[in-house]
């Protein structure tokens, strides 16, 4: 008879513990909630986070603002686990997302909902430029608030390293920087900073987009334009040129680093976005073209590569309205003036207040408002490719690293685009 | 007795008596069915749930539960990564194996022999267990840093310094189809601490009486070892193999935060995170997973069957 009782106590034990979970999240909750899930954990982007929150918090009084941020490896761990809440019809009421197709999937599984009558209701269309409108646009549709601006057509070096090797200035086109890193490496340097994966494959954007330009870049991605046609052949034929001159054999963990040897100056040059610069900026202690500098990377002057955090308002957000107050915010001129000094990005508005943003994002902030400056979106940083096609790449990339075989690159890149479309 | 533990009402004759009634099968059921539903579900129902949607072409946030027969099987096997992975998860099981064991069995025999101090080794030799594989892993990718000239760092520096320079290596990122061998240095220095301990646990347990007979009867210390020891460990040995194999096959941590997305060390289970997560092939992932339970039980297997036997002798 203890044996029985004993079971049945472990029933009821084990009831109790299986409905705890269900307590936890149904509780809470109610009308004054809003759970904000971003990847925004890191040094400057999470001071600004907090800088948004509390003027959200002043104008929404008595908000419980919910930050669900997960850290870890430029948002890949957060995005396994908002894959788990969508897939389980549990989603945030607002989440973060790069600007452009890594959202694809979301809208076509019905995931998220269109904010186009918002972007009417607030004008967004009249202060956001045109090329960043068309990459934010999925199926006629948009469905993401573009908080910030990086930049990713960008290469950096050290104005000392030049002078010491007696280079002119950086390298406008990538046959120049082949001639310069020949010589750089007869003076027994690296021509060219590589690190992980990743900045692999940003490189990789970098020099298609240099040696293409910025109208066929757009259609390779956009499908119209063949990986196996000559013109992309012969591009790839470049990138296995310039990886051929950089330390990829002995490449950076991490793509501070990468950056480290370019300030070190046992490299002269890297390729890498403008989150760069607040890490020279802080950590590094290093000035705008004086202790670094950078310039478009070579044949995309004038060309603005960008990717961008944006937000959304996902179906099923158990509090819509204050959702939509949140995206409202993450538009507005007030916030976006909040949060980009303090991570180091430009505002995606072209009409925030410029003296906000000095140094090298004053540079950038010039260049992102010219008129004349042609947008086109990042590759590695979702927004010119679906993520099935990108993690395809990344594959693809990988097996190029071991291989050498540039015309299996390339029927293997046109059969996953087919694949993933 | 029972009254006062519970504090029971009344009729306390008529209770126990429908107690008693209970027969003893259903009593059993009763105690163990709260961890067979949770195995149940949670184990066996999800294996269930993956290998069905490895049989399915879902891809994306929204789940298709369509049947496309082996499809996804035949895919991965025309799959180049998948195959540079198998070969490489092969290569690193081999050498991580056996060097753990190797540099295990050795620790346990030094500290066996009557090392001073022992207590202290047997606790600095274990220490690199208590620690995670993502924090082995950042420290590991500093010590195989592989940059020359003015930026050599970690092991290649050590080596440097103390004039050994020709032992260089390109470790993980060496250019050899074997680079992933590597991995198995900070594998086998986060595990060969426990082989040691289930050795020396082993050695301790071989009465002394069997290594005194053998050495009266004029046996040398290698014979004892070979002849005496050997068999004796082999229970012990198959273990640890069996533990370090199952292991080997599902590493993720260590390789994930040493580096990152590098095909060279690109295992079958970091392609599923990768091609599931990053790309959403919910089907090839879980296809992936299922050949590597199939792996795992294959290894598994044979050494439940092995145990059961013992058991029942």
């Amino acid at each position: 008879m203890w044996q029985g009782r004993i079971g049945v106590l472990a029933l009821v034990f084990v009831a109790i513990l299986a409905g705890i979970p269900m307590c936890a999240a149904g509780g809470g909750g109610g009308d004054n909630q809003l759970e904000v899930y971003s990847w925004w954990t890191g040094p400057g982007e999470e001071e600004g986070l907090a800088a948004m929150v509390q003027a959200f918090q002043d104008e929404n009084a008595g908000v419980t603002f919910v930050n669900a941020a997960v850290s870890g490896g430029a948002g890949s761990n957060a995005k396994a686990i908002l894959a788990s809440r969508l897939l389980a019809n549990d989603p945030p009421d607002s989440y973060q997302r790069h600007a452009g197709l890594e959202l694809e999937d979301d809208v076509r599984s019905g995931k998220v909902q269109d904010l186009s009558a918002l972007y009417d209701r607030e004008g967004w269309r009249e202060v956001l430029p045109e090329g960043l409108l068309d990459n934010l646009t999925i199926d006629g549709r948009i469905y993401a608030v573009p908080v910030n601006i990086h930049r990713a057509n960008l290469m950096w070096y050290r104005p000392a390293t030049l002078d010491e090797l007696g280079l002119g200035g950086p390298p406008k086109t990538w046959a120049e920087f082949l001639d310069q890193a020949e010589r750089i490496k007869q003076a027994g340097r690296t021509a060219l900073a590589i690190g992980p994966q990743w900045t692999q494959k940003h490189l990789f954007e970098t020099v298609l987009l240099g040696e293409l330009g910025a109208d066929r870049y757009e259609q390779l991605f956009a499908g119209s334009l063949r990986w196996s046609s000559p013109e992309v052949e012969a591009a790839l034929a470049t990138y296995q040129k310039v990886l051929s001159y950089s330390d990829l054999r002995s490449a950076s963990g991490d793509w501070q680093p990468q950056i480290d040897r370019v300030v070190a100056g046992t490299a002269v040059y890297a390729v890498m976005g403008d989150w760069a610069s607040s890490y020279l900026e802080g950590t590094k202690k290093q000035r705008w073209q004086q202790g670094y500098a950078a310039v478009a990377s070579p044949g995309s002057d004038g060309v603005y590569s960008f990717l961008s955090d944006a937000f959304t308002l996902p179906t099923g957000a158990r509090n819509p309205e204050m959702a939509e107050k949140w995206l409202v915010e993450c538009g507005s001129t007030e916030g976006q003036n909040l949060f980009n000094p303090k991570k180091g990005s430009i505002p995606a508005r072209v009409d925030a207040d410029a003296k906000l943003y000095n140094g090298y994002l004053g540079w950038a902030l010039g260049q992102w408002r010219n008129p004349r400056t042609r947008i086109v979106g990042s590759l590695a940083h979702g927004v010119v490719a679906n993520n099935a096609y990108n993690a395809e790449i990344d594959s693809a990339l990988g097996l190029f690293n071991q291989n050498s075989d540039l015309n299996g690159l390339a029927v293997t890149l046109d059969r996953t685009y087919e694949a993933t479309r | 007795m029972e009254g006062d533990w519970l504090h029971q009402p009344p009729e306390p004759v008529r209770r126990s008596a429908r107690m008693r009634r209970v027969p003893g099968w259903l009593a059993g059921l009763g105690l163990m069915s709260p961890s067979l539903i949770l195995v149940g579900v949670f184990i066996y129902g999800f294996i269930g749930w993956n290998v069905r949607v490895s049989f399915t072409s879902w891809q994306g946030l929204r789940p298709v539960y369509d049947f496309v027969w082996l499809d996804n099987y035949t895919a991965l096997w025309n799959d180049a990564r998948w195959r540079t992975d198998a070969r490489n998860i092969l290569v690193f099981t081999t050498v991580f194996v056996v060097g753990a064991l190797a540099l295990g069995f050795l620790m346990a025999l030094l500290l066996e022999k009557g090392a001073r101090g022992e207590a202290f080794y047997r606790g600095v030799f274990l220490f690199p267990m208590a620690i995670s594989f993502i924090a082995t892993a950042i420290v590991w990718r500093w010590l195989l840093d592989n940059g020359s000239g003015a930026d050599t760092a970690g092991l290649n520096k050590l080596f440097a310094d103390l004039g050994l320079g020709f032992l260089r290596s390109d470790w993980h990122k060496s250019d050899s189809s074997w680079a992933i061998a590597a991995v198995a240095l900070p594998a086998g220095w986060a595990l060969s601490g426990y082989v040691m301990a289930l050795f020396l646990a082993g050695m301790r347990a071989i009465p002394n009486t069997f290594r005194e007979s053998a050495r009266i009867d004029g046996a040398s210390e290698w014979q004892v070892l070979w002849y005496v020891m050997r068999p004796a460990l082999r229970p012990v040995t198959f273990s640890a193999v069996l533990i370090l194999i199952h292991i080997s096959l599902k590493t993720f941590d260590l390789i994930y935060a040493l580096d990152q997305g590098n095909l060279k060390i690109d295992t079958p289970s970091l392609y599923m995170w990768f091609t599931t997560f990053d790309g959403g092939f919910y089907d090839r992932g879980a296809t992936i997973a299922t050949v590597l339970l199939i792996g795992v039980a294959l290894i598994i297997g044979p050494y439940i069957r092995y145990w059961l036997r013992t058991e029942r002798r």
